[in-house]
């Protein structure tokens, strides 16, 4: 089947099997390699893109469901070469140590901060409970997600 | 992990799906967000040879209060859910129980008729509509008809959909004053599903006794399970101490669970009678704020 999609404001086009997950023709199709699959069993969150702006595992959606969407993916953050605040943030307060789930963490955290401004920490959480970080722990990821509003928030006052 | 082949249809109608479904039969699946049905096909547990995918019918999302009743689209997804102002202000026992199903991104696709289509007694909805009194509605080749809740869930992963007919709707009286409601589950995690979880909805009458009770269990049972001992022995009484434990016990008793990861039996039957004292004065509480 062909499929034609929009990822971080570019058109593809490509000719699928119904069966393949969006993660894979995201990944090994497209070679977009920075969304990250992890449990491969709807758990982690690592696969997570924004589907028309909403977080979703991208694991556990075929490739031919997102024909005709728009879709970001953890490339989409840094913009003219330079890196969104909240990549700014998991760098300024060691958000990430493997790495492994942070382009999920920071695909979740983009579209949150987009409804929640000025988030408090429990809101923090709950958006990040469906993204497992199996090393850095939480403490560090929810003070980038922080940074990150705090350095948004002053932009936008300015 | 990779499913099975399969041939994949996009009706652009619920007239489309319905014809497509009765000619494809046995065959085919219906698709709606994906979350139980795309990890199942993963693993291969299902392996259905046509998919209908039914997320580009237009006019199945929506939440929408008319004439007595809250009608949802089976398309709704549980993010819908949670962030409608309705379901927040007037049906608080729904608005429990959609946070706490999956993880927010699981929650960003599921959808509402596809968690009580599954019928998986470890869902959430399940109980929750047995406890508010909902109606779905089905839709075949030969029309619409209305089938009440408590006579949906026929066995696990069973229900009295038949053959090819569609999920497209789910209504729920609108609560009376003085109603109240409240969705208590244990879960190990975020994700999981519930060890045990209790729905209780409540109508109270002006002298603070009981007027309806609906209380209903997850995850304890082949089914969710409606305790309709539990909620006759509330009618007309009062909700103090004695009366609480009493429901608490004979929801307790009514559950069926079997040991496993999550717990003993032992464990989940005491487990019921904790969550159903706590759905009970919640949900009081609740009402008692609405008069
Ligand atoms: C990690 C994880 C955790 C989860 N935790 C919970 C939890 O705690 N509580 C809970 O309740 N659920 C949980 N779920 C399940 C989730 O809520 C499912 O998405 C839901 O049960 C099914 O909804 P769906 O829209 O994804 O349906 P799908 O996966 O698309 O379909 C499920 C089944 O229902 C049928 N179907 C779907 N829609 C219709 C319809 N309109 N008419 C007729 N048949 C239909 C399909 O053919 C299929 O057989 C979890 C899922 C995951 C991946
Ligand atoms: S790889 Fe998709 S949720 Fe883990
Ligand atoms: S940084 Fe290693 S799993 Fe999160």
């Amino acid at each position: 089947m062909r499929v034609q999609l929009s990822i971080n404001g570019e058109k593809h086009e490509a000719d699928v099997e119904p069966r393949l997950l969006l993660v894979h023709l995201i990944r090994d199709v497209l070679r977009l390699t920075g969304t990250h699959i992890g449990c491969d069993t709807t758990h982690c969150g690592a696969c997570t893109v924004l589907l028309e702006g909403r977080p979703v595992k991208s694991c556990t959606m075929f490739a031919v469901q997102a024909n005709g969407k728009s879709l970001m993916t953890v490339e989409g953050l840094e913009q003219d070469g330079k890196l969104h605040p909240l990549q700014e943030g998991f760098m300024a307060e060691h958000g990430l140590q493997c790495g492994y789930c942070t382009p999920g963490m920071l695909m979740t955290g983009y579209a949150f901060l987009g409804k929640h401004p000025t988030p408090t920490e429990d809101e923090i959480r709950v958006a990040i409970s469906g993204n497992l970080c199996r090393c850095t722990g939480y403490v560090n990821i929810v003070k980038a997600v922080q940074h990150a509003a705090a350095t948004l928030r002053e932009g936008a006052a300015r | 992990m990779i499913p099975a082949a399969f041939e994949y249809h996009a009706p652009a109608s619920l007239d489309d799906a319905t014809a497509l479904l009765a000619r494809l039969g046995e065959e085919a699946k219906i698709l709606s967000g994906g979350q139980s049905l795309i990890p199942l096909m993963k693993l291969r547990l299902s392996s259905p040879p046509h998919v209908v995918d039914i997320n580009g019918i237009p006019g199945l999302s929506y939440i929408r209060e008319a004439d007595g009743v809250l009608a949802i689209g089976a398309l709704t997804r549980e993010s819908e859910l949670e962030e409608s102002e309705i379901v927040r202000a007037r049906y608080p026992l729904l608005h429990d129980t959609c946070k706490v199903i999956a993880d927010p991104l699981v929650r960003n696709l599921a959808t509402i008729g596809g968690n009580l289509a599954h019928a998986d007694p470890a869902n959430d909805h399940p109980a929750t509509m047995l406890a508010l009194g909902a109606e779905v509605v089905a839709r075949g080749p030969s029309g619409q008809r209305r089938l009440p809740i408590a006579s949906f869930f026929t066995g696990p992963f069973e229900t009295a959909l038949a053959p090819g007919e569609l999920l497209v709707e789910i209504r729920i009286p609108a609560p009376a004053a003085r109603s109240g409601g409240a969705y208590f589950k244990l879960e190990r995690k975020v994700g999981d599903f519930a060890t045990a979880a209790v729905a209780a909805q409540l109508t109270l009458r002006s002298d603070g006794a009981v007027e309806q009770a609906g209380i209903a269990l997850t995850n304890v049972g082949l089914t969710p399970i409606k305790a309709v001992q539990a909620e006759t022995s509330l009618r007309g009484k009062r909700l103090d101490d004695a009366t609480i434990a009493q429901a608490a016990r004979l929801a307790s008793a009514a559950s069926e669970p079997a040991a496993d990861l999550r717990g003993s039996v032992a464990y989940k039957k005491d487990l019921v009678r904790v969550l159903t004292g706590r759905a009970l004065r919640k949900a009081a509480e609740r009402a008692d704020r609405r008069r």
